[in-house]
């Protein structure tokens, strides 16, 4: 009977708990039911109902590399009810989780292609687990270039990632703080900027992006006027999500449910509707 | 109506159907007058029925009345389809109970109801129903909760022989004559019911009732009751609840009837709460007093509310006007690209439970500029 009810969590231990900025965490999970670890699959942009006891659920994408399937990875700021609950927990702590729901990145559709990942914020999460993952198969793309904007400079997470990967043959990465601190080694300035200024080719390009609306709005209008086509450009959306499975309501964003004909989404799909205020 | 089929149920014998669906182990829930207005309870007796009443519908107003005839269904609707028997206003939907060492046990909740019978189901509310049909099983995902009622539900339905002034069920396809979806379904005459069958449950239990065959004068009788609610009906929705709505609402965003109908709106949700298809709820624990376990429940919302569009600090539709916004370009335009079929099935009750009248068919033609009102010939009698 439990299999079939879509509603209900499976018990997950914390395995690893990782501070990241001040309110930012990411937390490694491991199913206690071995059987259900083992048969648990996702790709890179699909997302977990978080359930802590007594409390509710939360949204929250997977940011771990598939290929480890021992333990999964979720990386959240704690700015809600649940959230800020959640960052409570510790080591050994229990939590439900259930999914992996949403369809994740065309990443079989970018095999060869050039990959221009854009993020804002914390909304690099979504795209962390993505980059991630061409890191990992870097052969099988082409150039990669990551742009992350960031509203101040003591705001960065996964500083070492962005290092490590600039590091990367045939990769480059763009982090653009709005303001910054001293010692601050990346741009200053809005990523927008950023993308203005950096070489940026149509030509076999696929570009995926998170983060704030208006953000994404204005890197839409840059990539649009470089000739991007619609369809080469991937967004991943937000709203409210209580089910995760298509029959609550809440995350309808015109035609679509943004849990289970989403996250992901290119603009083609989305541009009658996008950026629409009440939409 | 298929013209080979059809027995005779006289009004004096429908307490028999009452104790033959008893006898094969369903509830039965029936229409019966309650403060005011007619809703489905627990039916024990044919006598609950609301025998000679009749309502007054109009925009934002509901009235019950006696009439002169000793009829059970002359009526149209109440403010309730059959969803909340369906889909529960509030359940629990799993607890979890807390161990040692914070170790958690989740267990599905299921209520163990008896199953349902319920007798005077209307065109619309059955239409209410295969809507929801597609959202909560034959969808990507299955609500187990709402499955098993549904598989149990035993749906007797009755035909309607009146429209009140607020339906509009012929523009919107969906009745007033029941065609699927049914075990039973009957047309109410003077003294008794047509009865037919629609699947093997319902014959056997009509069976069991060893009705004599209606005559060819009785079918006539049915048949013209049925067109009476077809003839009755003054109300269309525009463009006849086509996927073309989708297209004129979505290329309308920001026409300005938005504002208008804003101004009128309440939001109090009420439309949502009658409507026979809205399924948006949403999910909270109630954790118990002893800390030992907790019960998430599931609430029927309203994307009236301010909360159904919460999201990080930010409400994404912030006044009426985008709200009511997206509940008609949902219902009648999005729908259609969600569940192949439109979200509105004619039967009027978001403009009868409306406290200001909003009329949804009233909204659809000032944006679409397509009439709400039938067009008739002269030579047409209207009762």
């Amino acid at each position: 009977m439990r299999r079939n009810d879509c509603y209900q969590p499976y018990e997950a231990e914390i395995v690893e708990k990782m501070q990241e900025t001040a309110t930012v965490f990411t937390l490694r999970l491991r199913f206690t039911d071995s059987a259900h670890q083992k048969q648990f699959c996702f790709c890179p942009g699909k997302f977990n109902m978080l359930y802590l006891y007594g409390v509710g659920e939360v949204a929250i994408s997977i940011i771990s590399d598939p290929q480890n399937r021992e333990t999964f990875d979720h990386t959240i700021r704690a700015v809600g009810r649940v959230t800020k609950a959640i960052a409570q927990l510790r080591v050994g702590d229990k939590i439900g989780v259930r999914g992996a729901y949403g369809n994740g990145w065309p990443l079989e559709e970018a095999v060869g292609k050039n990959v221009t990942i854009i993020s804002g914020g914390i909304g690099c999460a979504p795209v962390v687990s993505v980059i991630r993952y061409i890191t990992l198969r870097r052969e099988d793309y082409g150039h990669l270039k990551v742009f992350q904007g960031i509203k101040h400079s003591r705001d960065m997470i996964f500083k070492d990632y962005f290092l490590r990967w600039n590091q990367i043959p045939n990769t480059e990465v763009i982090v653009a703080a709005d303001k910054s601190e001293t010692g601050w080694t990346w741009s200053t300035g809005r990523i927008v900027d950023a993308l203005k200024q950096a070489e940026l080719n149509p030509e076999d390009n696929i570009v995926m992006m998170c983060g704030p609306e208006m953000m994404m709005k204005r890197v839409i209008e840059e990539l649009l006027r470089r000739n991007f086509q619609d369809n080469q450009i991937y967004l991943s959306m937000e709203r409210n999500m209580e089910c995760g499975v298509g029959h609550c309501g809440h995350c309808q964003l015109a035609e679509y449910f943004i849990c289970k004909d989403g996250p992901i989404f290119s603009y083609a799909q989305l541009k009658h509707i996008f950026n629409v205020p009440g939409f | 109506m298929d013209e080979s089929q059809g027995l005779f149920l006289p009004h004096d014998r429908l307490q028999d159907l009452l104790a033959a669906l008893k006898q094969a182990g369903y509830q039965c829930m029936g229409p019966q007058v309650k403060e005011g207005a007619i809703v489905f309870d627990i039916l024990e007796r044919a006598d609950q029925l609301p025998w000679g009443y009749r309502e007054k519908q109009a925009p934002g107003h509901y009235h019950l009345e006696k009439i002169d005839k000793n009829e059970a269904f002359a009526w149209a609707n109440g403010p309730q389809a059959i969803k909340p028997l369906l889909f529960k206003p509030k359940e629990t939907v799993w607890r979890v109970n807390r161990g040692a060492e914070g170790k958690l046990e989740f267990v599905p909740h299921f209520a163990n109801e008896k199953p349902l019978a319920v007798i005077g189901v209307r065109a619309c509310d059955i239409a209410g129903m295969a809507v929801q049909d597609r959202v909560f099983v034959t969808n990507s995902q299955v609500d187990v909760r709402y499955r098993q009622r549904r598989e149990q539900l035993f749906v007797i339905g009755v035909n309607c022989g009146y429209a009140s002034q607020n339906c509009f069920c012929v523009s919107a396809g969906t009745g007033p004559e029941i065609k699927n979806h049914y075990d039973i379904v009957m047309t109410e005459l003077e003294n008794g019911f047509l009865v037919e069958t629609g699947s093997e449950r319902g014959q056997s239990l009509v069976e069991s009732l060893q009705l004599t065959n209606a005559d060819t004068a009785q079918k006539e009788q049915g048949r013209q009751r049925i067109d009476t609610a077809v003839r009755m009906q003054t109300k269309r929705i525009p463009l006849d609840n086509s996927r073309k709505l989708y297209d004129v609402l979505f290329t309308n965003l920001d026409h300005p009837r938005w504002k208008e109908v804003a101004e009128r709106c309440l939001s109090c949700g009420n439309c949502v709460q009658v409507c026979p298809t809205c399924f948006c709820h949403s999910e909270y624990d109630e954790p118990s007093l002893d800390g030992n376990s907790s019960d998430h429940q599931r609430e029927w919302d309203s994307c009236f509310t301010q909360g159904h569009s919460y999201m990080t600090g930010k409400i994404v539709r912030d006044d009426i006007e985008k709200r009511y916004r997206q509940w008609l370009t949902h219902k009648v335009g999005s729908w259609h690209k969600q569940f192949d079929t439109s979200g509105c099935v004619g039967c009027g009750r978001c403009v009868t439970w409306c406290p200001v009248g909003i009329d949804l068919t009233e909204e659809l033609a000032a944006i679409t500029g397509e009439s709400n009102q039938v067009a008739r010939a002269e030579t047409d009698e209207t009762e």
